[in-house]
């Protein structure tokens, strides 16, 4: 008896480190999706953290065109940044009411995240069509170009989010919260609050240190 | 005040009748077979009415074994293509000696870019994703990937830059930059033609399908394990697949970024790698090597799962040093981050990076010095049955040290500036890719093509391929690292040196001898169809594996297994089969359950259908045609989110009638190998 026992915990352990840990199987679909969905966001924080890099690299590389200090204005930016942390906390809002399955809430905190979405968009474009508009566009220098990829590439993210934001609440409205619905829903929330860790990046690296300069 | 563009140019952005090389008859003559080929096997198809069965089965699938498949027949396919430009490149160079050769410097140029790039990008990738795709949920005794949807949208993603590659060869021009695109040459202002968009937007198409796919195997591999599938007990293959989409998932954004930013240079006038207003060159060398290396280990890495499941199987033994394995593995998987910079020593970074540089691709090598002898181990003392499999694992350990060790020279930053982009270098990647991941896909192939459709491969044939293309690779590649040693550089259209040119003739002869092994590849593939009855594998273990991927039938029904199998040890399936002789356990009889599977979707080949629309519009400024293609991608998306039924059910009854078959003969052949 106590041969085989021995026999089995040597099969199920062969290294002798003690304890063994029987792996219980597949995971759910939901844990799946988010871990998953987790994997893809750290790649494309990699990305981003390329064109942080090329910023880097290229910040002080003007041509003669105008520097940071001369072209950020930090009021602007004060409110997009408001905005964009306001939405993250009314999406958290939208995902608590989809948990618990609550229409109204839920449609009230995606339709507040949109507008906020939608106000740092339209400030950031007005700051680049101001840029290109004063002979500052991309093509003025290095400086300019990682400026406008680094940001816009951000930009263009909140864009998606906008775009995703709106065919989720179809789908809530057209589907209701079933299983598949709300495990899209839940990864939304984790890109819109991704997003919002990578605005603070940029704040950081490109309007705050770049306001110094 | 820009001139108002024409009708035609707002239809047709640059795209006109001289994008057709009328003039060039290779490239004329070779796209048009290509186009009859094409076409003829379209008509076979819809002659014989095949299209509904291919649609049904095949394009839409959701199945990562038909997938995984389609992914090895890409790349088989664009085999046959890279190998093609190969072939016209040994020719150029064994006689273009004091004379022009016969292909033209801007065709030479456009042959050894795409020669690199379909090698690289949809051959090597495709081939080793497709055995991933096809083996990991099976020897992870699970039903599909983690997103199989998905896996199916990447894999079409992967053929649409593969397409567009192609259509390069009869509508405008591929890069003549080589297979990385180096800036400041393809800048608009040195490569104002459409060849550098072509590579740039086929690469970005591709390379999302190629995320997708890291990210899949990623999940699957760390949340869909079956029961009692330790971390420690997963099949090397199971671990090199983890580390390589890791890779991956780290890596192909950088890629991505980077294109992204030559392709805002080029149309948009962006400054980052420009030689004007502070763009910086050489950040593009080393952004696309931060990328670059770990691509090299993106592909090896595989193979290495691939020689170990082989050498172990083969050898009849438990792969020695398991532990020593994965940690090897990983390492590789770290440190292949930090050696990017030894891909351009020559850069002037100066003596204290180049040397840390230099010692970290040194370091490299140990981790893989520890696979070698771990592998050799396990051949040591082994009951050895030297099947097709093992001849291309024992080919590769030969040919991939060799490779290696120059590898090892070439990191030493004093014999690099010697050496660098020389054909020694040429020579040197040759032979770890070919030795290494090629090797090491086709023992894959032979070794897992029992599996995905029921019958082996004809040894005989299988053995003559090994050996001429084992040969071939070696009297092809010898004489490159001699030409380098004797100052020949790459990527040379012509050349004067009286003492390259015989080991050119060599090379060229060498290559002769791999066509052979190609064509031998090609025809055992014929021979083992006409004599499928003969070599039919009922059993499901035709190699006596030790993995849950033979658990199971040759193929194996759609949901893999009838009962997710209970993992209780390193070896899972020989360990199962040890327990089978001595207690019978599989005379139990088993209890079947529905089973829930994914339902096929076209998703991924209508988003690739619009994929190329867009990849060709922005290739050619067609903006409208860009506007629409973007529109279809996100409307298939859509369509796909709104579908209410994403799954159907096996009823018991059907998943049992499936199984009994199988189970039969597994028994029958478990019973017999306890009465020896």
């Amino acid at each position: 008896m106590s041969m085989t026992a021995t026999a089995g915990r040597a099969r199920a352990d062969p290294h002798h480190i003690g304890v063994v840990i029987e792996h219980p199987g597949p995971a759910s679909k939901r844990i799946v999706t988010a871990y998953g969905f987790w994997v893809f966001l750290l790649s494309d924080i990699v990305m981003f953290s390329c064109f942080f890099a090329a910023y880097a690299v290229l910040s002080g590389q003007t041509a003669g065109g105008p520097k940071g200090s001369e072209i950020f204005e930090q009021g602007n930016v004060a409110i997009e940044t408001v905005c964009l942390l306001l939405s993250s906390f009314t999406c958290g809002m939208a995902s608590i009411a989809a948990d618990v399955r609550n229409r109204f809430w839920f449609y009230l905190g995606m339709a507040v995240t949109c507008v906020l979405g939608v106000i740092f968009l339209v400030i950031e474009f007005r700051e680049f069509a101001d840029l290109v508009a004063r002979g500052y566009g991309p093509s003025r220098s290095a400086f300019l170009t990682a400026f406008f990829s680094l940001v816009g590439c951000h930009g263009l993210h909140v864009t998606a989010g906008v775009l995703w934001l709106l065919t989720m609440m179809a789908q809530v409205f057209a589907k209701g919260f079933r299983a598949d619905v709300l495990r899209r829903m839940m990864c939304f929330a984790l890109f819109w609050h991704a997003l919002d860790i990578i605005w603070v990046g940029v704040f950081s690296v490109v309007y705050l240190l770049g306001s110094g300069v | 005040m820009p001139a108002v563009p024409t009708v035609e140019a707002t239809m047709l952005g640059k795209l006109d009748w001289s994008a057709i090389p009328f003039d060039q008859p290779i490239p004329l003559v070779a796209g048009a077979v290509v186009l009859v080929a094409i076409l003829g096997v379209l008509i076979w198809v819809v002659v014989k009415g095949h299209l509904p069965y291919l649609w049904h089965e095949w394009i839409t699938s959701v199945d990562h074994k038909r997938i995984g498949v389609m992914y090895i027949l890409l790349a088989s396919v664009m085999l046959l293509r890279g190998g093609s430009d190969a072939i016209m490149m040994r020719i150029q160079q064994a006689v273009a000696y004091q004379s022009q050769g016969y292909l033209p410097p801007e065709h030479y140029n456009q042959i050894f870019s795409a020669h690199g790039t379909i090698m690289i990008f949809f051959v090597a990738m495709p081939f080793v994703i497709g055995l991933m795709n096809l083996v990991v949920p099976l020897q992870l005794g699970v039903r599909d990937v983690a997103f199989p949807t998905l896996n199916s949208v990447g894999f079409w993603l992967t053929a649409t830059g593969a397409l567009l590659v192609n259509l390069s060869l009869v509508i405008g021009e591929f890069a003549r930059t080589g297979w990385l695109a180096f800036p400041p040459l393809s800048e608009l202002s040195y490569s104002p033609g459409v060849g550098v968009d072509y590579y740039a937007w086929s690469l970005q198409i591709s390379g999302v399908g190629t995320l997708v796919a890291g990210i899949n195997l990623v999940t699957t591999v760390l949340k869909l394990r079956t029961k009692g599938m330790n971390y420690l007990r997963m099949p090397m293959f199971c671990w090199t697949t983890l580390a390589s989409n890791l890779l991956i998932v780290a890596a192909f954004p950088i890629l991505t970024a980077t294109l992204a930013m030559l392709l805002l240079d080029r149309y948009l006038g962006f400054h980052f790698f420009t030689n004007e207003a502070g763009g910086n060159v050489m950040m593009f060398m080393n952004l696309i090597w931060a990328w670059g290396h770990p691509e090299v280990y993106i592909l090896v890495l595989p193979a290495f799962g691939i020689f170990s499941e082989v050498v172990s199987t083969f050898s009849g033994k438990a792969l020695f040093g398991y532990r020593s394995m994965v940690l090897a593995t990983m390492a590789i998987c770290v440190i292949s981050f930090m050696v990017w910079l030894h891909h351009f020593f020559t850069m002037g970074a100066g003596p204290d990076v180049n040397a840390i540089f230099g010692i970290a691709s040194m370091i490299i090598a140990i981790p893989t010095g520890v696979k070698i002898y771990n592998w050799l181990f396990t051949m040591y003392g082994g009951r050895i049955r030297f099947a097709t499999p093992m001849l291309w694992s024992v080919g590769f350990m030969v040919t991939f040290i060799i490779g290696g060790l120059t590898g090892v020279l070439l990191a030493v930053p004093p014999a690099d500036f010697m050496l660098h982009n020389s054909m020694f270098l040429v020579a040197h990647f040759h032979n770890v890719i070919i030795g290494g991941v090629l090797f090491g896909a086709f023992a894959g192939f032979e070794y897992w093509f029992p599996k995905a459709f029921g019958f082996r491969l004809d040894e005989r044939w299988g053995k003559a391929a090994f050996w001429f293309t084992f040969l071939g690779f070696f009297v092809t590649f010898i004489p490159l690292y001699v030409a380098g040693m004797l100052g020949m550089t790459r990527r040379m259209q012509h050349y004067d040196v009286a003492a390259w040119r015989p080991w050119m003739i060599v090379a060229a002869f060498g290559m002769a001898v791999l066509t052979i092994g190609v064509i031998c590849q090609i025809l055992q593939l014929v021979v083992s169809i006409r004599n499928r009855e003969a070599l039919r594998d009922r059993t499901g273990d035709p190699w006596d594996g030790r993995s849950l991927e033979w658990a199971t039938s040759s193929p194996p029904p759609v949901f893999n297994f009838a009962f997710n199998p209970d993992v209780r040890g390193e070896d899972a399936y020989w360990d199962m089969k040890a327990r089978a002789r001595q207690q019978s356990l599989e005379h139990d009889a088993p209890e079947y359950r529905d089973i829930e599977m994914p339902r096929n979707s076209p998703t991924g080949f209508v988003c690739a259908f619009f994929a190329t629309i867009m990849g060709f519009a922005l290739i050619w400024h067609i903006w409208w045609m860009v506007i629409l293609g973007g529109l279809g991608a996100f409307a298939t998306f859509v369509v796909f989110a709104w579908r209410d039924h994403d799954e159907y059910v096996i009823p018991a009854e059907e998943v049992a009638r499936i199984d009994r078959v199988n189970l039969e003969e597994r028994r029958s052949l478990v019973s017999m190998a306890g009465a020896i």
